[in-house]
């Protein structure tokens, strides 16, 4: 369990995290979600005691992450994947992070083992490419047998094949009753991955809701509907104060070939008031947006740099 | 790699001891970091090289073009002058335990595993010192045994039973530990690896420099609290008759004195700043 309350942060006139509060709860993975820059990493930073917050409180387990006995027993994270001496092999790596926790030196063979990266504990860490560094900070994580794990953008630079492994490892250690919070810019992987998300944009909470409810919430979820008397539907579903006309948002624009794309009223009540009219339908199409629609929507105001960093590398965030 | 494994793996970690995480396993820690690098190594065995090795080529040399007309030496200080060389590179290293951490981000791996840092900098210190005493006293044992064997008559040479020689060589290790003490407490400050060299290699060999731009009365009173001042009068055997230093027992605890205060601050400012 992870509780943040008023969380603030600041580097110098930047207002990194506003005072920020989400819970975290065991057994779900729980996705955080913003665009570059937004204050995840931060966030993550304060939960692990690293940076100290200007106000506000966050708590692993009921306890200041300073307070905890044996920290990676408890709470292990995957911060930066490539913040390792690169002189020091994987297993030194491991083992000098075990001493500091009473781990048996055995568990560090045992993660090296889980994350792949067993035949090459030898080698020197500055010779791994992003993607076995990125597993090596996923067995550090792992070292603890923590109930808390932090992970931030843990995806960036494996292939298809170790973005499904990572997957499938976060929602396992979810199944196993632990407590996963994990970063992500892109709402895609979060859809694959996450039950929940907190979502946040310029440092402040946006929303925090289950994955299923935020698609059922999204004001883009609308009916596709065609007709050789659109007026008349028209006309007919403006009085019943649906929205029809069109807006900036793509997916309600472009009513081409006689369509019309139409919010707030669901297949069913639009079915019958064209036949209470009456109005031949062509076509009755209830659309669902997709999460990543839902969540640009979400952010848009929030986006601090539109526009300008457009192309620029992602998840580099501080 | 499937996730499956993760259960069996779970039954490994054996519960928390109990208490909490302290001094002792922080200094395992500190101690597989240090030898775990192989240019902290290297480094390491290039000191020894180079101390013995100068101070062996110097006494060699002194022996080989030995005459009545020579000028005066002291044997002690001659065996030990490698060590002047040593000073550089184990402040160098004390920098790099660590600034290191902060150059590589293995930093806050460090402070994730041991959040009360005040500790974490207090393994440094003594695992750090610790080795670096032991290679600094065979250092200077060795430079001194080997130098007065080369220091043939009619060369003087010196032995233990010289007085002050044993002081001089003892101290001598002494000296450079604490050297690489304060270095390590520099880098503790600064953070950054060329900084903190820069700053070590100024205070420690400029600013006498600049000191020697100054009236004669501020120089007596100044000199004598130089760093390098306190060294180059504790690898002597004798005073010399040099009228302004501090005696090589309290030159070293004006140093120490130096080393801890910068590593309080350092310990209080390492728990304040944000990794």
């Amino acid at each position: 369990m992870i509780e943040a309350q008023q969380l603030t942060k600041r580097y110098g006139d930047k207002l990194a995290v506003d005072e920020l509060g989400f819970t975290v709860r065991p057994g779900v993975v729980t996705g955080f979600l913003g665009p570059n820059g937004s204050g995840k990493s931060t966030t993550m930073r304060m939960v692990m005691g690293l940076d100290a917050p200007n106000a506000g409180d966050v708590t692993v387990n009921g306890q200041h992450y300073h307070d905890l006995a044996w920290p990676l027993r408890e709470v292990g994270a995957l911060l930066e994947a490539r913040a390792i001496h690169p002189g020091r092999s994987a297993r030194a790596h491991l083992r000098m992070l075990a001493e500091a926790n009473r781990i048996p030196l055995r568990r560090v063979e045992e993660v090296l083992e889980l994350v792949g990266l067993a035949s090459v504990a030898r080698q020197r860490a500055g010779k791994f490419s992003l993607g076995m560094s990125q597993r090596l900070g996923i067995a550090a994580a792992l070292l603890g047998d923590p109930g808390v794990l932090l992970f931030d953008e843990p995806v960036n630079g494996l292939d298809p094949d170790g973005i499904r492994w990572v997957r499938n490892l976060l929602k396992g250690l979810a199944a196993e009753g632990r407590t996963v919070f994990v970063s992500s810019h892109l709402m895609s992987e979060m859809a694959l991955t996450a039950d929940e998300v907190v979502i946040i944009g310029r440092g402040r909470l946006i929303a925090q809701v289950p994955v299923a409810e935020l698609l059922a919430q999204s004001s883009q979820r609308y009916v596709r509907v065609r007709s050789p008397e659109l007026d008349k539907l028209r006309a007919a579903l403006d009085e019943h104060g649906a929205l029809t006309a069109p807006d900036e948002h793509g997916a309600l624009t472009a009513p081409e070939d006689g369509a019309l794309n139409v919010r707030g009223m669901d297949e069913v009540a639009i079915g019958d008031l064209a036949a209470s009219i009456p109005v031949t339908l062509h076509e009755l199409a209830p659309q669902s947006a997709s999460l990543e629609e839902a969540f640009m929507e979400l952010t848009e105001e929030s986006v601090e740099y539109r526009g300008a960093l457009q192309g620029s590398p992602q998840g580099a965030d501080r | 790699m499937s996730v499956t494994t993760i259960d069996n793996a779970a039954t490994t970690v054996a519960p928390a001891p109990v208490g909490r995480f302290g001094m002792v396993d922080l200094i395992r820690s500190e101690w597989t970091k240090l030898r775990t690098v192989r240019s902290t190594m290297w480094t390491l065995g290039v000191t020894i090289i180079v101390g013995i090795g100068i101070s062996a080529l110097a006494t060699a040399e002194t022996a080989a073009h030995w005459s009545a007309r020579s000028a005066p030496i002291d044997p002690t200080q001659l065996s030990l002058v490698g060590t002047f060389f040593c000073q550089l590179v184990i402040g160098v290293l004390g920098v790099l335990v660590m600034s290191g951490e902060y150059g590589t981000g293995t930093i806050r791996a460090t402070f994730a595993a041991a959040p009360r840092r005040p500790l974490v900098l207090f393994a440094k210190v003594v695992v750090f010192g610790a080795i670096v005493l032991v290679i600094s006293e065979v250092v200077a044992f060795i430079s001194f045994l080997l130098g007065q064997a080369l220091l043939t008559s009619p060369a003087p040479h010196a032995s233990f039973s010289t007085p002050g020689a044993l002081t001089a060589v003892a101290g001598t290790g002494l000296y450079l530990c604490v050297i690489g003490l304060f270095a390590l407490a520099l880098a503790t400050l600064i953070r950054h690896t060329a900084g903190a060299i820069s700053t070590f290699v100024f205070l420690l060999f400029f600013v006498p420099l600049i000191e020697e731009g100054l009236p004669a009365f501020m120089q007596n009173a100044i000199n004598r609290y130089m760093p390098l001042t306190i060294g180059n009068r504790i690898v002597h055997a004798t005073n010399g008759g040099a009228p302004f230093t501090f005696s090589p027992w309290v030159g070293l605890g004006i140093l120490c004195a130096y080393t801890l205060a910068l590593s309080l601050v350092g310990g209080c400012l390492l728990a304040r700043r944000d990794a």
